[in-house]
């Protein structure tokens, strides 16, 4: 029997009246890569970071190598030889790798002699896993890959036994994802502990040895991997079966009704993000973006529904010009002509989050009989609606009075949708449609945008997730810097190639 | 040789007028470079030269006054801690509340105390600092430049006055070069980083507003001790804010702070200097729009030529740990 090196046992956790974690029981053997699964917001992360010393639970005990430890603050669980590499990483754009990675534990006060001692053992850290990285250059300058590393060169110098990693691969590219597990695999040899906190099932059953399951806050199931599969773990996740395919129909071309020539755009910071971008979509047709998070996705879609200044090029709706660099329509005008929008960052573009459901379920038609007449709201009538879209959508709670960022990201997007494909669009532009949505919800989302596309909608898809655009669209483009690196029909398409050209390198 | 003089003495005047902002504006790196808003250094500086004055005039010995500004310019820092880092209260609104206490609080006690609204006892010569004449000063006067720069414009300041200037050094090595800096960058930088590399957030940021008020002491007690020699209302007469502005203008930088905070003194010593004076071509300018030289000089500087000052990424944001 091997000893488990960290046990946790009765571990509760309450924020406010959200009770996170429920008498969690916890064992993790030395030297396995141990998988943690749940949905988002079923406290995975919560529990790692009260074993992390940066929440301290309400009551249970933790254990490392049998002995108990009262971890305090992040130090102590350093100490005790826990690392953790965050899901936004934990570091100081402007510092550089070196600066960062002796915060806390500089071992002087005045810079000098254990400076340069760090950095050599740095350099052979670095040199030992084959990390590459320059310890003098600035964080900012760092690609998203090469920061996580410096979190795990970070964690690794300050002794971590155990490494936690809280949803590692949502902002790598493939290639990215591989390198990332070729380095805890080698991190496992050399004995080392991992925990990976992931809702993708198909990191744990490439990576882990054990898995633990974990629903609405309380830890559902341990099992070794090798004993389970994809969908019964999908199963333990989300507590009933779940389709993990997406039926389709083959597709029903119909005509171009959307039609993008030569588009540039800027950002806010006067940085052309979009470059000399053209496409095309037709009715009955999912159009897929992917790309890297940053890659000119977000621009585009802003400038597509009306939000953004449109630098040079143009845009065509049913052969009809809508937007050039003189002059553009707003969202509200094109919404009139059928174009409906789902924006990527639903927080802050898609809901007024302190608004009530209902509000939000109108917002945009708010003038409109019958919810409103003669600039009055007739709040029955959009209670009625209320109340019967959201059972049409599925919206949990159903309760059109509840403020809306009360709402799980999943049922937030519900609202969203529901609003924009109330008065059935022709063309359906949608960024990052899952983002944070639980599995229940995605497989809901995603069959109502096949719905649309059956019916003969025109729908553009921007995605960083792979899967998805794999399995939704029709037809795939890839951004890289701002242009379109690539243009694949959705068959026989591979991860791999898709990968190469999000990299940049294809 | 009167063109000559003249230029040294306006040098003279710049090193003399800008010492209270310079002091402000290492306080206020010190603050702002932790993520704390500090609007009030101006309040602070005004409560240091009142309890200065009060303090040696009572104790007979301006040290002894200083101590006591220290102290209290220290407790005003703490409170807009409590407010903005421990109850995570509005930064701005918090160093508004203490700006306007304290113009209050001053008048109040100077009335209640010494029976006259806003003003305090004359110090005598004991009581207050005096100008520091350098060694073989009057000796070296008539050498030419040389004895000039020696001594007429390094000779005959007030211990402040160079205390003021060795400051940007320490202070530039402090945040650079050692590991309080670090935390202190980090800090104001992402908090989270700092706290996940298990540094206390909150800590950080009150060792920070301690320096802070150590260092904006100074500026107040050279008000009232030193280049007069009583408190009176409002004697700071905005140079707290101006001294923000010096730091902002010099990206929360030392170095290029020291430089902002010369060229408002400057400007200052200028004004003075230009005041009926009559210029070839122009005539004698309004004093009033002299007067206003070096607060145009500000918005101007912020608005246009500053580009785009990079404030510390979390300046502003009180630290919440826990959703």
């Amino acid at each position: 029997m091997v000893s488990p090196i960290l046990e946790l046992s009765n571990i509760n956790k309450s924020f406010g009246h959200v009770h996170a974690n429920k008498n969690i029981n916890l064992q993790i053997n030395k030297g396995t890569i141990h998988g943690i699964i749940g949905e988002n917001g079923a406290g995975k992360s919560t529990l790692m970071s009260i074993v992390f010393g940066l929440y301290q639970a309400n009551s249970g005990t933790i254990k490392i190598n049998g002995k108990e430890i009262n971890l305090k603050s992040p130090r102590d669980s350093i100490i005790n030889g826990i690392g953790m590499v965050h899901q936004h990483f934990m570091l100081v754009e402007n510092f550089t790798v070196l600066e960062n990675i002796i915060l806390g534990f500089e071992g002087e006060t005045v810079f000098g002699e254990k400076l340069q001692k760090a950095k050599q053992d740095l350099e052979k850290l670095c040199q030992t896993y084959n990390f590459n990285i320059d310890l003098d250059a600035t964080i900012s300058d760092l690609s998203v890959g090469f920061r996580q590393r410096v979190e795990i060169l970070k964690s690794l110098y300050r002794g971590a036994e155990i490494l936690i990693l809280d949803e590692p691969t949502g902002v790598l590219t493939p290639q990215e994802v591989d390198e990332l597990f070729k380095i805890l695999r080698a991190l496992k040899e050399e004995g080392k502990t991992i925990v990976l906190i992931t809702h993708k099932l198909i990191e744990i059953m490439d990576l882990t040895s054990e898995v633990s399951v974990m629903r609405q806050g309380e830890m559902v199931g341990h099992t070794k991997t090798e004993d389970t599969n994809k969908e019964q773990l999908a199963e333990m996740m989300v507590g009933r079966s779940v389709l993990l395919r997406v039926d389709k129909k083959e597709i029903k071309k119909g005509e171009t009704i959307f039609q993008v020539n030569n588009l540039s755009v800027k950002d806010d910071l006067d940085v052309t993000r979009v470059k000399d971008v053209s496409l095309e979509i037709r009715s009955g047709e999912i159009l897929g973006i992917a790309g890297v998070t940053g890659n000119g996705q977000t621009e585009l879609l802003e400038a597509l529904s009306g939000i953004r200044k449109v630098e040079s090029g143009k845009i065509e709706l049913f052969g009809e010009k809508i937007s050039d660099q003189d002059n553009f329509l707003n969202p509200r005008m094109l919404k009139q002509k059928g174009l409906a929008h789902v924006p990527e960052d639903r927080q802050r573009m898609g809901l007024i989050t302190d608004f009530k459901a209902h509000e939000n379920l109108i917002f945009g038609y708010h003038d409109q009989e019958p919810f409103s007449k003669s600039s009055i709201l007739n709040n029955r009538e959009i209670t009625e609606y209320s109340n019967k879209v959201m059972q049409e959508y599925d919206v949990r709670p159903n309760s059109p009075n509840l403020i809306t960022s009360n709402f799980s990201g999943g049922n937030q997007q519900k609202i969203i949708l529901s609003r924009e494909l109330n008065e059935n669009p022709k063309v359906l532009l949608v960024g990052q449609p899952t983002r944070g949505v639980d599995i229940g919800a995605i497989e809901f989302i995603h069959q109502r945008l096949i719905d649309m596309r059956d019916r003969g909608a025109a729908i553009l898809l921007a995605s960083v997730e792979l899967d998805e655009i794999l399995s939704l669209s029709d037809r795939i483009i890839v951004m890289f810097d701002g242009k379109i690196v690539g243009e694949k029909e959705n068959k026989n398409v591979t991860e791999r190639e898709l990968g190469l050209l999000m990299a940049g390198v294809a | 040789m009167e063109f000559l003089s003249d230029i040294a003495s306006l040098i003279n005047s710049t090193l003399r007028i800008s010492t209270p902002l310079v002091f402000a504006a290492m306080a206020g790196i010190f603050a702002e470079r932790s993520g704390v808003i500090d609007f009030s250094l101006e309040g602070k500086m005004l409560m240091a030269a009142f309890v200065a004055a009060v303090g040696s005039y009572y104790l007979g010995n301006p040290w002894l006054g200083l101590l006591l500004a220290i102290i209290a310019c220290v407790c005003l820092s703490m409170l807009h801690g409590f407010a903005s880092v421990t109850h995570k209260g509005d930064q701005v609104v918090s160093c508004v509340a203490i700006n306007i206490l304290i113009i209050g609080l001053t008048t109040a006690l100077a009335a209640a105390w010494f029976g006259q609204a806003g003003l305090t006892p004359t110090l005598n010569e004991d009581q207050r600092f005096l100008e520091i004449h350098l060694p073989f000063a009057e000796a070296l006067r008539d050498i030419p430049i040389i004895g000039t720069l020696y001594s007429d414009i390094l000779s005959g300041h007030y211990v402040f006055v160079y205390l003021a200037y060795l400051s940007v050094p320490i202070v530039f090595w402090i945040v650079f070069k050692t590991s309080f800096g670090l935390r202190l960058r980090a800090v104001g930088e992402n908090p989270s980083a700092v706290d996940t590399a298990g540094i206390n957030v909150f800590a950080m940021r009150y060792k920070a507003l301690a320096v802070n008020g150590v260092l904006i002491a100074f500026a107040g007690a050279h008000l009232s001790t030193a280049v007069n020699a009583n408190f009176f209302r409002e004697m700071s007469a905005g140079r707290g804010y101006l001294a923000l502005a010096a730091m902002i203008f010099g990206k929360w930088h030392p170095k290029t702070a020291l430089i902002a905070c010369l060229l408002f003194g400057f400007t200052d010593a200028l004004q003075i200097r230009l005041q009926g004076v009559e210029l070839p071509a122009i005539g004698e300018i309004p004093v009033q729009l002299i007067q206003a030289l070096p607060y145009i000089l500000t918005v101007v500087l912020l608005a246009g030529f500053v580009g785009k000052a990079i404030a510390p990424n979390a300046i502003g944001q009180p630290y919440i740990k826990e959703r």
